[in-house]
């Protein structure tokens, strides 16, 4: 692994205003404005600001992983992966360190969250936090691979309206934002998306239980399908000279 | 690397064996057998669409040749690109974003066993005062210069420059030469594309002239310069025979068609010196000088039925 590769990489996806802003300022603003005015509101047995600092932790980390693929594309754009192919960087290096890079991005974002949450008396105990950040990586890793099949896919240019609709609409679905319904059609397709089991990870700091068995295979189910979608598409991408 | 000059053997800086690729029904490099010894510095020297381009892009891995075989110090290219042993700027290309100068530099040394030092590198191709800038804020000119510098980063063995001056004005362009030049000089083998015949006579030791992905001509600069630098004299002169014409001082070769007249001059002062004292009568006199284009024509005048069909 080549730190100074991925400290550089680090710096450039915090230096990039839009992605910086949306998965880090925008999340945590909003947390601090609708959680703080609802502090004492209980939803569906859980602290407000509990239930909404899973839904803003789910919306900044995906916001953290899909803007890998905005920037694959921006660089597939400017020839900069021609450069590349001329280093003895290998792809699959570049790909993890872009990863990793989101990664990282998603774990500042959480860690800020979990700061402002116990501004606003979220209970937090090292078990519980350790216990969801575990359960969010591991539900970002469908995130990942749609990053890397949307960076071979898209242009840098159609990529954000993607991105910014994608994952408003799967925020929208799973719940990040609003409480979704309870029962009946749109449960079952809430509960169909990646992002209801991220959200369902937040709430396992008010004592909600961890996945079920469907929660673990829902996101494994994405992490496949979206895989070999990636996979397609940068063999397609890197095949051609 | 080894400095050894050997042709015959494995030490060749650049071994190219009836290397073809074709890209649709477009030939773009048809049949070139190239032999380059380390430590040369060599211009590809030809027209748009003469082939230098995917010729480069076949020594760099970044494109398979239909047929023949390419070696970099006796190694495939992404050999050579493996051990950091290939630095190359290529025609287009952007920085990356959001770093500055400096920052991208180490960045991609990082990526290699053994990279010059970020400072050494910024000396070398000065761009010291630049350093602190992010790399979205450079001028085209400054921007090529950064380029350069990344293909130096690695402390390549060879350097391939695919047009690197295109973008340039003149003041960066001798500016990028010198210190081309100065890398150079520490044994290094060096390839450039160009389509400017000065710029080849200036900075390289051979130049390899290349048209319709073909070698038409390979040679020491100055022998090719005096085949493509030529230039024509045209003028009006009735009733002389044209063994008189090719007589006479710095004239290579002589057309007639009724009474006008057109030398193909190696020194053209010369001959329109020669001509003036010999035929006092002529006129309409005109001088210009060959264009590549024209050059190559001449060149390769026998494939002339083929550009047009």
């Amino acid at each position: 692994m080549n730190l100074t590769y991925l400290r550089y990489e680090l710096v450039r996806s915090v230096r990039n205003k839009r992605a910086f802003i949306f998965s880090l300022i925008f999340p945590l603003v909003l947390f601090y404005a609708v959680a703080g005015a609802n502090r004492h509101i209980q939803l569906e047995g859980i602290p407000f600001p509990t239930y909404y600092l899973a839904g803003m932790a789910s919306f900044g980390t995906m916001v953290a992983m899909t803007s890998v693929g905005a920037r694959i594309a921006a660089e597939r754009q400017a020839g900069w992966n021609r450069q590349l192919r001329l280093t003895p960087l290998t792809t699959r290096a570049y790909l993890r360190a872009k990863v990793l890079t989101g990664y990282l991005t998603a774990l500042i974002t959480i860690i800020l969250l979990f700061i402002a949450g116990a501004t606003l008396g979220v209970h937090l105990t090292p078990t519980n936090v350790l216990h969801m950040t575990e359960l969010v990586l591991i539900g970002l890793i469908p995130f990942a691979a749609l990053g890397i099949w949307i960076g071979h896919l898209f242009t840098p240019d159609s990529i954000g309206p993607f991105i910014g609709g994608g994952i408003s609409l799967l925020a929208l679905l799973g719940g990040a934002y609003t409480p979704i319904a309870t029962h009946g059609a749109l449960h079952v397709i809430a509960q169909a998306t990646p992002t209801y089991w991220l959200v369902q990870a937040g709430h396992t700091l008010a004592g909600q239980p961890s996945w079920s068995a469907k929660g673990w295979i829902t996101v494994a189910a994405w992490a496949v399908g979206l895989s070999v979608l990636a996979a397609r598409a940068f063999r397609r991408d890197t095949a051609r000279v | 690397m080894t400095t050894a000059i050997d042709l015959r053997t494995n030490t060749a800086g650049i071994r190219l064996a009836s290397l073809s690729k074709s890209y649709g029904s477009v030939r773009a490099v048809d049949g070139i057998d190239l032999v380059i010894a380390p430590g040369e510095t060599v211009a590809l020297l030809g027209p748009n669409g003469a082939g230098k381009s995917t010729t480069i892009d076949m020594i760099l891995g970044l494109a398979k040749p239909d047929t023949g075989s390419v070696q970099v110090f006796g190694m495939t290219p992404a050999q050579a690109i493996a051990q950091g042993a290939i630095g190359a700027m290529l025609q287009t290309g952007q920085l990356l974003r959001d770093l500055t100068v400096r920052e991208l530099i180490d960045m991609m040394a990082s990526l290699y066993p053994n990279p010059m030092g970020v400072d050494e590198v910024l000396s070398v191709t000065g761009i010291e005062d630049i350093a602190d800038r992010r790399t979205q804020k450079l001028s085209g000119g400054q921007t090529q210069r950064v380029r350069s510098a990344i293909a130096l980063v690695s402390n390549p063995d060879l350097l391939i420059l695919d047009e690197p001056t295109v973008a340039m004005d003149v003041e960066v362009r001798r500016e990028f030469w010198t210190s081309m030049r100065e890398f150079a000089a520490r044994g290094k083998t060096v390839v450039f594309a160009t389509h400017y015949l000065e710029e080849a006579d200036a900075y390289a030791d051979r130049i390899v002239l290349m048209a319709r992905g073909r070698i038409v001509a390979d040679g020491p600069a100055t022998e090719i310069k005096a085949t493509v630098g030529l230039r024509t004299i045209k003028a009006t002169l009735p009733g002389v025979p044209i063994s008189s014409l090719t007589a006479l001082e710095g004239v290579q070769t002589a057309e007639l068609r009724g009474e006008a007249v057109a030398l193909h001059c190696k020194d053209s002062d010369a001959a329109i010196r020669a001509l003036l004292r010999a035929f006092p009568a002529v006129s309409d006199i005109e001088i210009a000088g060959a264009g590549l284009e024209e050059a190559f024509l001449l060149l390769t005048g026998d494939e002339k039925s083929e550009e047009l069909s």
